[in-house]
């Protein structure tokens, strides 16, 4: 079954166009990366999934039915900066997502109903390798650890799809692959769908087990709005021969390598 | 030698320095005066520093022989309450207007304008409209006020609101948060602080409404007694005055900033 589609989708602003009969079939489990140059549209792809923005034409559906045109609880997200919450230390800004689900009127959990949500804050806080943080706030966490966070609390909600917008693009080569071994494991151990914005072209070559490429297809050098990007290459990643992958970053000009191996 | 941009004093020094102007100021004060009344010791305008503390130690301790009270309790009294009951209204509006105007498209649209032009309205101008409307009690003193920050305070939480990264609403929205929700759990802690600071900002302002309102019309109050013992040129009640509401300025300031540290322990952090 197909957890994400889209149908010919079209968003354009006024007379720019940023993507143009855009199609895909996602499945459910699948790990996809998303990469492309600056304004290529993968932002926007990202945010039509995430329900900020919504498709000027075409269909977009989450299984099967039409995708909310709202961020909802079924997506979760977690952006390069400003993810979590400045005002809550680690504990509650995992603990809160469980608390504004239960707790529709005063937004807090009282007495058993809080010994619960707790626990399983502090279970999720362990799973993404926080336990020694609880209590620590946002500003005094280093990066990589603030994004563990935000991943902790996308993963309270039990979300359909996880869209992740360039989120280690911020974070040192070291810590970086620390973060792809947690991704990953989160991903075998929970059949997450994810979706992963990039800039990185490796990562997006071989974290997932598939790769989109954005792209504008057409060019009018006259008028460069008036033609959207496309999806130009969608890869099973596992296939990935050398080649194309100099062929992709001649097409998009992206960096190679900002790992070293 | 360094370039002056680079030389730092040590922190006594800092200190010192910033103690010298006060210093410099009480002693120019203490020559004129004394200069003043070695020529006539009646001299009202310069009193010397022990009638200026003679005056306020009677004044703070002594009750007064016309209606029994200590005047400058009663004064304190007076414009504490009117200050604060200004200040706190105007604060309640700033949360609720502001946070519903930077939060919520339809209430901005709404609102943003009329706050824009209420707040170009000089506020002293009015004050005759509060004086017919509201007549010349305490409501009159209040309400101007509250008309002259609540503008300034509404529009500081609405921009504060509208400077939260979307990232934060989004995140919350993915969180299954309600709009509720949002501005009690992400909005409101995140914009007090802020309003604090706001609060503090228009303190100064909220002063000289008060001031202005108890000089035209009140009983009592640190206005009132300034503006009506001016008639008799008693600048030995006027100075203290000045320095006491001075001094209330500046511990209410303080209170707010240790507030906000004591209450916010991630606000100073994050913009690290």
């Amino acid at each position: 079954m197909s957890a994400v589609t889209l149908k010919n989708i079209w968003k354009t602003y006024g007379r720019d166009v940023v993507l143009e009969r855009v199609n895909l079939h996602v499945k459910s489990g699948e790990f996809v990366t998303v990469v492309g140059a600056s304004g290529c549209g993968k932002t926007t792809f990202l945010r039509m999934l995430l329900g900020e923005e919504t498709p000027t034409r075409g269909e977009l559906l989450m299984d099967g039915r039409p995708m909310p045109a709202e961020p909802g609880p079924d997506r979760g997200v977690v952006f390069q900066k400003y993810s979590v919450f400045p005002h809550l230390n680690a504990l509650n800004n995992v603990l809160v997502a469980e608390e504004f689900g239960r707790a529709r009127l005063t937004g807090h959990l009282f007495g058993a109903a809080r010994r619960t949500a707790r626990d399983k804050a502090v279970a999720m806080l362990e799973a993404v390798g926080l336990q020694q943080a609880l209590k620590k706030y946002p500003h005094e966490l280093s990066g990589g650890m603030q994004q563990r966070l935000a991943i902790a609390q996308a993963l309270m909600k039990d979300p359909r799809i996880l869209l992740l917008d360039e989120p280690f693009g911020a974070l040192d080569p070291g810590i970086r692959k620390d973060m792809h071994a947690l991704i990953l494991d989160l991903w075998k151990r929970r059949g997450l769908t994810i979706f992963m914005v990039t800039h990185d072209l490796k990562e997006g070559f071989y974290l997932g087990t598939r790769l989109l490429v954005f792209d504008k297809v057409r060019h009018d050098p006259q008028a460069p709005n008036a033609y959207g990007a496309n999806i130009t290459y969608d890869i099973p990643v596992g296939r990935t021969e050398p080649e194309i992958l100099a062929e992709i970053r001649d097409q998009t000009g992206l960096p190679l390598a900002t790992e070293e191996n | 030698m360094k370039r002056f941009i680079n030389q730092r004093p040590r922190r006594a020094v800092g200190y010192l320095l910033g103690l010298l102007p006060f210093v410099l100021l009480l002693l120019a004060y203490m020559a004129a005066s004394a200069a003043r009344l070695a020529e006539n010791p009646n001299d009202p305008l310069l009193p010397s520093l022990g009638t200026l503390f003679d005056t306020f130690w009677r004044l703070a301790t002594e009750p007064s022989r016309r209606t029994g009270e200590l005047v400058l309790w009663v004064d304190t009294a007076a414009s504490l309450t009117r200050l604060g009951l200004g200040v706190v209204i105007s604060m309640a509006m700033g949360l609720l207007v502001g946070i519903l105007a930077g939060l919520i498209p339809y209430a901005g649209r709404t609102l943003s304008p009329l706050i824009t032009a209420v707040a170009m309205i000089p506020p002293l101008a009015v004050l005759p409209i509060l004086f017919i409307t509201f007549g010349v009690g305490e409501l009159a003193k209040v309400v101007l006020i509250v008309f002259g920050i609540a503008p300034f305070i509404i529009r500081d939480v609405k921009q504060r609101v509208e400077e939260l990264p979307t990232e934060q609403l989004i995140k919350a929205q993915t969180l299954g948060a309600s709009t509720w929700l949002i501005i009690l759990r992400v909005v409101l802690p995140q914009v007090v602080p802020r309003l604090l600071d706001a609060t503090r900002l228009a303190l100064g302002a909220a002063w000289l409404f008060l001031i202005a309102s108890e000089a035209i019309a009140a009983t009592e109050g640190l206005g009132y007694r300034i503006f009506l013992v001016r008639r008799f040129m008693d600048m030995a009640t006027i100075l203290p005055y000045v320095v006491w509401i001075t001094l209330l300025a500046f511990l209410l300031d303080v209170a707010l900033r240790f507030a906000n540290r004591m209450l916010f322990p991630w606000y100073g952090g994050r913009r690290g």
